[in-house]
This record gives C-alpha cells, sequence and structure tokens, in this order.
C-alpha cells in the first residue's frame, strides 16, 4: 500500500509539468483526408479528449499511441461517433471530412452517415453470428442492397482485399465462428471493406493476436492505405512505427506530440515522448 | 512497519490455512458433495417414481384399451357403455389451445424482450420487467375465469356464432400468462449479448432495428429458444384456464372456436370425481398422462437439440 501511494504522488506531482508540443506537422491542406480541430469529449464529467488539433492525412497511416487509460479509443470513437450510443457523453469541436467539409460531430448529421463512410475495426475479433459470406454482406444489406450478384462480387473483393479469400472461397456459408480469430479479425477487416468506407479506424486490431496473425494484419495496412485512409491505436512501439505515416502520442487526454512518425520515432521533440518510446516512462 | 509487520503475520497464516485444508475442510468438502449428490439424486428418484406410477397405472388400463384403439381413435367418450377411448380429440385440444397461446405469447414475447434489451433506458427495464413477471403471478383460476366471462363474450362480438364454450378464448388468455416466461428469459439471453457485437453492427451503420433483428436476436437464438420451449411445455400443462372456459367437450377438431377438452382438463375432470376410483375410466387418466408427458418430453428434447444446434453453429 504504502508503495502504491508514494506512486501516485509521484505522478500527481509530475502531472503540471507536461510540456505539449501539439501538431509539429504542417500539411498541405489539399493532402488531409480529416482535420480535428480542437476536440475535446466528455464522459460525464470526465474530460477524456483535451483539445486535440491534428490533421488526418489522406491515404495514410496515423497512429495513436500512449499510455492505457489516455483516452486512445476514446480519441478514435469520435471519428464515428460511437459515443452517441452512450447516455451522457458530449463532443465539442470539430471533425472536419474532406474533400467536402463535412463536420462529423455536428449534430446536423446523422451518425449512421458517418459511420456509412467511416468503418472500425475492434481490439476484439466480433463477427456477427452467421456465414463467412453473410458477415461481409452486413454491410450492404443494411443499406437495402438486395442484388445478389452484385453482393456475391463485393463480397469477393472485400475477402480478397482483406487478404482472406483464398482461405474461405470454399466455406463461405460456413459459420465465422469456425475460424481463427486472426481469420476472424481479417473478416472484419472484409466487413469494413465490403461498403467501401473513406475512412478504417482500427482500435488496437491485433492484440489479441500471435505474432503471424498480426503480420499478415500489418501487410493488410500497408496495402490498404493505398486506397482509403487509415486511424490506428496500438500499444506496439514497432508496431506504430512499421506501420505508420504519422504518429500522435497522447497522454491524460493530451497530445503531447504529433509527427512524421519517422521524425518522432528518429527524434522526438517532446522529452515524454521520448520517454514513452524508448519504453523508460513513468 | 505496516509491510514489516504484513510480511511476518503472511506466512504463518498462509501455513495455518494449509494445515486446514488437510483436515477440517477435506470432512466438510466430502459432506457438501454427498449432500450435493443426493439433492440430485432425490428428483431423479421422484421423476422415475412419478414415471413409474404412470406405466403401472397406464399397464391396468392398456389391458383392457388397445394401444393401437388409444392412439387412433376418433372419439372419447370414458363415460359411455362401451366407453370409447381415442385421444385423438383430446390431443387435438391440447396442441390447438398450445397454438392459439404460442400465437400470442411468442411474438408478443419477443417484441417485448427486444424492447427492453434494446431500447428502453435502464431504469424503466427494471421497473417493467418485474411488474411483467407479475403476469405468470395470477392465479390460473383468475385467467380462466376471466377467458369464461370476459374474453369470449368479447370475442363473441367479433365472431358470430362462437359458443360460449371454446379454445381460441382460453388459449388467447392463456397467451398472456406464458408472456413473461417468454419475455423474461429471451430478454436475459439478449442481454447478455456483449456490447462489441452491437458495436460491430452499430460501426456498419446499421439502426437499432437493424442491430436488434440482425445481430443480437441470432447471437441469443440458443438462450431464446429455451425461452420458447419453456412457453411451449406451459401451455402444454395448463390446466385451469381450459379447464374452465374451453368446454370440457372432446372434440376432434383443428378449429380453436370450437370447444374442447385438452388432457389436462380432462384429468382434472376425472381426478374430481366423475368416474369411480379404479374403474377404467379412471385408469385412463394415467395413460393420458404418460401421453402428456411424453409430448412434453418430445419438445424439451427438440428444443435441446435446437439449442445445440444454435450453439455449435454460432
Ligand atoms: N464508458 C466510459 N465512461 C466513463 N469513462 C470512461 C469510459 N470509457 C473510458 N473512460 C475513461 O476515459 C479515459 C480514456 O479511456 P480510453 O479507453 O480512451 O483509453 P485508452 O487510451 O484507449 O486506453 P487503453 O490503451 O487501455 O485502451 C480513461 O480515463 C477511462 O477511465
Ligand atoms: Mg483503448
Amino acid at each position: 500500500m504504502p508503495i502504491t501511494t508514494s506512486e501516485s504522488n509521484n505522478a500527481e506531482s509530475k502531472k503540471p509539468d507536461i510540456k505539449v508540443s501539439g501538431s509539429l506537422v504542417s500539411m498541405d491542406p489539399s493532402k488531409t483526408k480529416a482535420d480535428v480541430q480542437n476536440l475535446n469529449f466528455w464522459y460525464g464529467e470526465n474530460n477524456a479528449v483535451k483539445n486535440l488539433t491534428i490533421p488526418v492525412a489522406d491515404r495514410k497511416v496515423t497512429a495513436l499511441i500512449g499510455p492505457s487509460g489516455c483516452g486512445k479509443s476514446t480519441f478514435l470513437r469520435c471519428f464515428n461517433r460511437m459515443h452517441d450510443l452512450y447516455p451522457n457523453t458530449r463532443y465539442e469541436g470539430q471533425i472536419i471530412l474532406q474533400p467536402h467539409g463535412l463536420d462529423l460531430l455536428s449534430k446536423a448529421v446523422d451518425p449512421l452517415e458517418v459511420r456509412m463512410r467511416v468503418s472500425m475495426v475492434f481490439q476484439k475479433p466480433n463477427p456477427f453470428p452467421k456465414s463467412i459470406f453473410e458477415n461481409v454482406a452486413y454491410g450492404l444489406r443494411i443499406r437495402g442492397v438486395c442484388d445478389k450478384a452484385f453482393i456475391a462480387e463485393k463480397v469477393e473483393t472485400a475477402l480478397k482485399g482483406a487478404a482472406l479469400w483464398e482461405e474461405t472461397k470454399n466455406r463461405l456459408q460456413r459459420p465465422a465462428f469456425n475460424l481463427s480469430g486472426g481469420q476472424q479479425q481479417r473478416l472484419c477487416i472484409a466487413r469494413a471493406l465490403a461498403v467501401e468506407p473513406e475512412i478504417v479506424l482500427f482500435d488496437e486490431p491485433t492484440s489479441a493476436l500471435d505474432p503471424i496473425a498480426t503480420g499478415k494484419i500489418e501487410d493488410l495496412i500497408d496495402v490498404l492505405k493505398e486506397r482509403l485512409t487509415i486511424v490506428i491505436v496500438t500499444h506496439n512501439m514497432q508496431q506504430a512505427s512499421r506501420v505508420s505515416d504519422y504518429t500522435a502520442f497522447m497522454y491524460l487526454g493530451q497530445l503531447v506530440e504529433f509527427n512524421e512518425t519517422q521524425k518522432m520515432f528518429v527524434s522526438p521533440t517532446n522529452p515524454l515522448t521520448e520517454q514513452y518510446i524508448t519504453g523508460s516512462f513513468g | 512497519m505496516a509491510i514489516e509487520s504484513a510480511e511476518k503475520a503472511g506466512p504463518k497464516r498462509y501455513q495455518r490455512a494449509r494445515q486446514g485444508i488437510s483436515t477440517r475442510q477435506r470432512v466438510t468438502e466430502g459432506a457438501i458433495e454427498w449432500a450435493l449428490f443426493l439433492a440430485g439424486a432425490s428428483s431423479i428418484a421422484i421423476t422415475v417414481g412419478v414415471l413409474s406410477v404412470l406405466i403401472y397405472e397406464s399397464a391396468g388400463f392398456f389391458a383392457h384399451v388397445s394401444v393401437w384403439e388409444f392412439l387412433t381413435g376418433t372419439q372419447w367418450f370414458p363415460q359411455f357403455d362401451p366407453p370409447k377411448f381415442g385421444i385423438l380429440p383430446l390431443i387435438c385440444g391440447t396442441l390447438v389451445t398450445t397454438a392459439v397461446a404460442l400465437s400470442v405469447a411468442i411474438p408478443v414475447g419477443t417484441i417485448i424482450a427486444i424492447y427492453l434489451s434494446e431500447y428502453a433506458p435502464h431504469r424503466l427495464r427494471n421497473i417493467l420487467k418485474p411488474v411483467l413477471e407479475l403476469l405468470s403471478a395470477v392465479p390460473t383460476v383468475v385467467y380462466g375465469f376471466f377467458a369464461l366471462s370476459f374474453v369470449t363474450p368479447f370475442l363473441q362480438l367479433f365472431i358470430p356464432g362462437l359458443p360460449g364454450f371454446n379454445m381460441l378464448g382460453p388459449g388467447l388468455v392463456m397467451g398472456v400468462m406464458i408472456i413473461p416466461y417468454v419475455s423474461s428469459l429471451s430478454e436475459d439471453a439478449m442481454h447478455a449479448v456483449p456490447m462489441t457485437m452491437r458495436e460491430g453492427s452499430y460501426g456498419m451503420g446499421a439502426t437499432k432495428m437493424q442491430t436488434a433483428w440482425r445481430v443480437v436476436f441470432p447471437s441469443a437464438l440458443s438462450g431464446i429458444t429455451a425461452a420458447y420451449i419453456l412457453g411451449i411445455s406451459r401451455a402444454l400443462g395448463e390446466t385451469m384456464i381450459v379447464a374452465l372456459a374451453a368446454g370440457l367437450e372432446p372434440t376432434l377438431t383443428m378449429d380453436p372456436r370450437q370447444p374442447a377438452a385438452t388432457i389436462t382438463a380432462y384429468i382434472v375432470q376425472v381426478s374430481g370425481g366423475d368416474l369411480p376410483h379404479g374403474s377404467i375410466g379412471y385408469q385412463s387418466i394415467f395413460a393420458a398422462g404418460l401421453v402428456l408427458l411424453l409430448m412434453t418430453l418430445v419438445f424439451n428434447v427438440w428444443g435441446y437439440r435446437l439449442r445445440k444446434r444454435y450453439r455449435e453453429i454460432y
């Protein structure tokens, strides 16, 4: 007991020391897919994301890193208005989707429309209790698509896009639960891809997977970014440096530093960032 | 200071605990195991006992009436001379009233479950669920009386020529009685579906309705099937409502507007003293009871297999 108390005391005394470097990237406005501007998010009274401003580059991978509880998932879930599902939550600020300048957080914008354009892949694979085919077709079906040939074509494209086609083409009607964890996660990626989203959000997509399955998903992200924009939360520094083009480091709900991944990992500007990526944090 | 004393006290305390396991605890464990075994065994013993009485008494009955005649006869008139023991009218009455009840209880119960689990605010759910469960706490005699003196006259306004005793009224009322069995268990099953499942659906742009029907419902199907089977068993075994309001007239008809008798209603009628003890007519209630038991068993086994299949698939 006494030990933890003294530790938390240390943390408290550190708090005022946070020097926030903010965004160190000056991005050509025509190259952004989304502009996050002064974003604040509240769970009731808890201000979990504080005044965050970053550009999200078009057809690039943006990684969110930071210690547990710093607000990465909370921030990510603002992009598809996931927080709207729960009571007592509040957004402030804007996430402007380019090129048409639509504010995703505006009350006037239907969260369903946002989610149709911004898909999400979760930490734990969550296939539906349906066949492999129906899982991938789900997004089309709920949009009212009935054309069988069209759906079959989209499902095939999505499964190929998620590098799962070869493994599943002969068992499309089998239950998705029979797939391995890594396959299930790629199925969830295929499901997200089938509706041709503009942005795909990944919340620690590989934390439940073994290194080989993780490698496959990282390769996949590399390919996907040629045609869509990706925002990924990860706890794994190697993963962030391998897959991302830009990295945002968050701490206690604040953006400590945002930079090109190369620059941030080679020469972090903020001492806190350096401590975190070298693993000597706290 | 605090740490030091805790460290000193710690290992000693563990030692004592370990010694405890080897002596007293082992005895208690053994005793508990026996008590649990006896509790489990007694339920089996009671079931076997009931079953053997049923079979024994039915054997007496089948010594006089052939099984073939019993199962295929279309007339059930135990008081006649010669008596007719064809169980089909009773089975028919049982199935029709059950079907009417389920046609109310399953859709309404399922919709209520979806509303409570997916739509209702948490507070409302915590109020509504117990209130709903009160429906099944109403004594069935009250329901039977309600069917006879209120529902049937009300139905007569819309269905000209509906007899005062019919299967429709009591069937509908029975359905209302069963709603909480269906809705409560289904709701439990849907409530237990993890939030990540729903988020997956909402994340694709699905509406609440789509998420509830296409994702939550199939995810909970195993539990929902169990709820339906319980509803079916409850309807098959219901006695009072049909005995009071369906007419006690064994009729071989699929038309719910007609009066009829169910197996349970017949049993209660005869046990009430219509036929002398020891007569064939009296023994017939055991044969009828056996049939009812087998019917319930069939539905339960069927439900069990369905559940297993869904669990395997999903
Ligand atoms: N549903 C919620 N209601 C209230 N507070 C929440 C809720 N979810 C998260 N929080 C709080 O918001 C803060 C940020 O949580 P968040 O889940 O975004 O962290 P994270 O960076 O994703 O952490 P991890 O790496 O562990 O996933 C935490 O302090 C957490 O306690
Ligand atoms: Mg998280």
